[in-house]
């Protein structure tokens, strides 16, 4: 029997904007090829033409669940260049910021995988969390997705007041829904079945692919950047790193399930101990000449920045290394796999096709 | 009667035959109590209006589940009209047909379902008089019609020309097939203590027992094979959309797809019925109110029941549902049929 061609995506209820092209003998994928690039925008050659300031709003674009971890990155690239120090309580609020925005992604990610594997409950319920994390995303920055909130220099504005109380409240809420959130679905005999050992990602290949994030953590590497290469004031907070050995979606999937966890408890720890002072240095409009890479951990992995000034106002060249563009070998995965466990490996990658493509 | 006697004195004097005879049989027609069964109760009018409600129904009860509100609109009580807006809507909306695909099966399965669908239930007793055709073997009957449907969705998916459904198609025969044979085994068992295919007579055999106490396995496994039947989740395998689309269905749109989801449905319906008349008593209850009550509360219990299923759980492998399918639904319903031997012999005995 010869096999069956044909291709997943980019309109597919299972894609997203990204096309897999699937060669299936019976059930079995013989090869999956994914084909990036739908929604390449072009952003590092148009952030060429526009200034430091202005081009923040818009390379935030390339990954909206978790906007703060991309103008974290180029902040802190154009900060190395102009040699500022930033103050201790802008660094405090800003991995709060990161925080909050790491929760908000792996909801996103958490509900789609619900809905992946056909359980419509889980797709609601972390969608409907995800709105009290936007609320307070609001009350602090002023808008609900695309904050443009740190910006290089610090922040744009102080914590408003009582939003500890609000954040605190929130969180106690959402540690208890991820009890039950463990009830329905992750506990749930058919996840555990459909997840183990489907998408098996050994550490060595882990490290050869040059996966980063919860799937690299997910194949037992202790890779994270906020412990590896402190930035921000990591190195002040307690922070766990969950590695699971096994490699397979179920991993993955309680990697980021975990992080959820801890990533509260890290919002709460900094919320408390959140230093008195200034939240933000002044900065100078044109950067001098040079070049600078920065390194942060984003909610799908790590993401790297690299700046090239000409001592304009203007970026000379601006590259974003992108989670999700590294995680693309891991499509690999499916070679082998039955039709049904697409999905599954698919999104246990946590695959975003705009941050991909940029 | 005079009033009958007048019409028919009328009628017969019409000069025309073939016209007398039109109108006489039509005046015959409207007078048989067939006719009402058919047409009203509990006949087409009644399924119409059962099914559309189940469909709100399970729209506003998985909306409770999953902390959302649901449909809300259409209709003065949390938009209980919101079905039958939907068919409207569908109705008006172009029936797209793929330019490639066969076009006469094409169109002729969504058609052929919902009519077989609503076949099956004219055998279901809805109280003791309330059937359409009592018919000696009418589980016989019932399983006759469920045959045919995987050979119509892979008729769909084949007609269609286009990969997904293809693939639909083929995933809902496999699992079609493979859960057709616990479903029959399951109430093999019912059908040796009551002695009896016909509905009516195993619902009366359950006045001092429903069946669903003697024979708990049958009843598990009748439930979870029909679901299986009904492609719902967690054996939504054919239509799994995050794989392939929408499976059978993906290329029908418009009223056509409205006429498969009403076939789906009215099988939800006919399912939850069967169960009802099968182990749970048919129309058996309190004579405080009417066996019709009875026999539709409990039908939407387990209608219910199958509805929150989609609420609480994932869709399984393709794989993982064969293996339950072969491996442990029919050994089930195999240990069901000798349960049910053994209710007969030892425990029906000394009563």
């Amino acid at each position: 029997m010869s096999p069956l061609y044909f291709s997943v995506g980019p309109q597919h209820s299972g894609s997203g904007h990204l096309r897999m092209k699937i060669e299936l003998q019976g059930d079995i994928i013989l090869n999956a090829e994914p084909d990036p690039g739908f929604v390449h925008r072009g952003t590092e050659k148009i952030a060429e033409t526009r200034e430091y300031q202005q081009n923040v709003p818009m390379i935030e674009r390339q990954c909206l669940p978790d906007v703060s971890s991309v103008s974290l990155a180029y902040a802190m690239a154009i900060e190395e260049l102009l040699g500022i120090e930033i103050p201790p309580r802008a660094q405090f609020i800003r991995i709060i910021m990161c925080e909050l925005s790491r929760i908000m992604s792996h909801l996103y990610w958490l509900s789609i995988m619900g809905i992946f594997l056909g359980h419509s409950t889980m797709f609601m319920w972390p969608f409907g969390d995800r709105d009290i994390f936007i609320d307070i995303a609001e009350k602090i920055t002023g808008s609900r997705v695309s904050y443009t909130y740190i910006v290089p220099g610090g922040i744009r504005y102080d914590l408003p007041d009582k939003i500890k109380e609000q954040t605190i409240k929130t969180l106690d809420y959402f540690q208890g829904r991820l009890k039950e959130y463990d009830a329905i679905f992750l506990s749930n005999p058919i996840f555990e079945r459909r997840t183990k050992g489907v998408g098996v990602l050994s550490q060595t290949d882990a490290i050869n692919l040059g996966v980063t994030g919860p799937t690299l953590r997910g194949s037992g590497v202790r890779g994270d950047i906020r412990k590896g290469i402190p930035y921000s004031s990591y190195d002040q907070l307690d922070l766990e790193i969950p590695v699971f050995t096994e490699g397979d979606s179920y991993a993955r999937s309680m990697v980021r399930f975990k992080e959820m966890e801890i990533s509260s408890s890290i919002i709460r720890h900094a919320l408390d101990n959140l230093p008195d002072g200034d939240f933000a240095v002044k900065t100078r409009k044109k950067v001098p000449e040079g070049e600078a890479l920065s390194r942060v951990e984003a909610a799908r992995g790590e993401l790297a920045c690299y700046i090239m000034s000409d001592g304009t106002s203007k970026p000379y060249r601006l590259k974003m290394s992108t989670p999700s563009f590294r995680n693309l070998p891991g499509f690999s995965l499916m070679k082998g796999s039955m039709l049904a466990d697409m999905p599954t490996i698919y999104w246990s990658l946590d695959y975003w096709p705009p941050d991909a493509d940029r | 009667m005079n009033i009958v006697n007048n019409i028919e004195n009328v009628l017969n004097n019409i000069q025309i035959v073939e016209l007398r005879q039109l109108l006489l049989f039509v005046f015959g027609v409207l007078r048989s109590e067939l006719f009402f069964k058919i047409i009203f109760f509990p006949g087409i009018f009644t399924i119409l209006i059962t099914v559309s409600e189940l469909i709100w129904l399970e729209r506003k009860f998985l909306a409770k589940m999953q902390l959302r509100v649901g449909p809300q609109y259409a209709g003065r009580i949390g938009g209980i009209l919101q079905p039958i807006a939907d068919f409207v809507k569908l109705l008006f909306k172009e029936a797209i047909i793929p330019e490639k695909a066969d076009k006469k099966f094409f169109q002729i399965v969504p058609i052929l379902l919902v009519v077989l669908a609503t076949t099956t239930l004219t055998v279901i007793p809805i109280s003791e008089t309330a059937v359409i055709s009592n018919l000696d073997v009418s589980l016989l009957f019932t399983f006759a019609i469920l045959a045919i449907f995987p050979i119509l969705t892979l008729l769909a998916g084949w007609a269609s020309n286009s990969k997904y459904p293809f693939l639909g198609g083929i995933r809902a025969l496999f699992q079609q097939v493979s859960y057709e044979v616990p479903l029959w085994f399951s109430t093999l068992g019912v059908v040796l203590l009551a002695e009896s295919l016909n509905f009516v007579s195993i619902v009366k055999a359950q006045s001092s027992f429903w069946y669903i106490l003697l024979l708990p396995l049958g009843a598990l496994t009748f439930i979870v094979s029909m679901i299986a039947e009904l492609e719902r989740i967690p054996f939504d395998v054919p239509e799994a959309e995050s794989e392939i689309v929408m499976g059978w269905m993906t290329e029908y749109s418009g009223m056509n797809f409205g006429l498969i989801m009403l076939s789906l449905y009215t099988k939800l319906y006919f399912a939850s019925a069967m169960f009802t008349a099968l182990f749970l008593g048919g129309w058996l209850g309190p004579s405080i109110l009417s066996p019709s009550f009875w026999f539709l509360t409990k039908t939407l219990i387990v209608a219910l029941i199958i509805i929150m299923l989609r609420g609480v759980l994932p869709r399984v492998r393709l794989s993982d549902l064969l293996n339950i399918g072969w491996r442990r639904l029919l050994i089930f319903s195999l240990i069901s049929i000798v349960w049910a031997v053994m209710v007969k012999l030892f425990l029906l005995g000394v009563f």
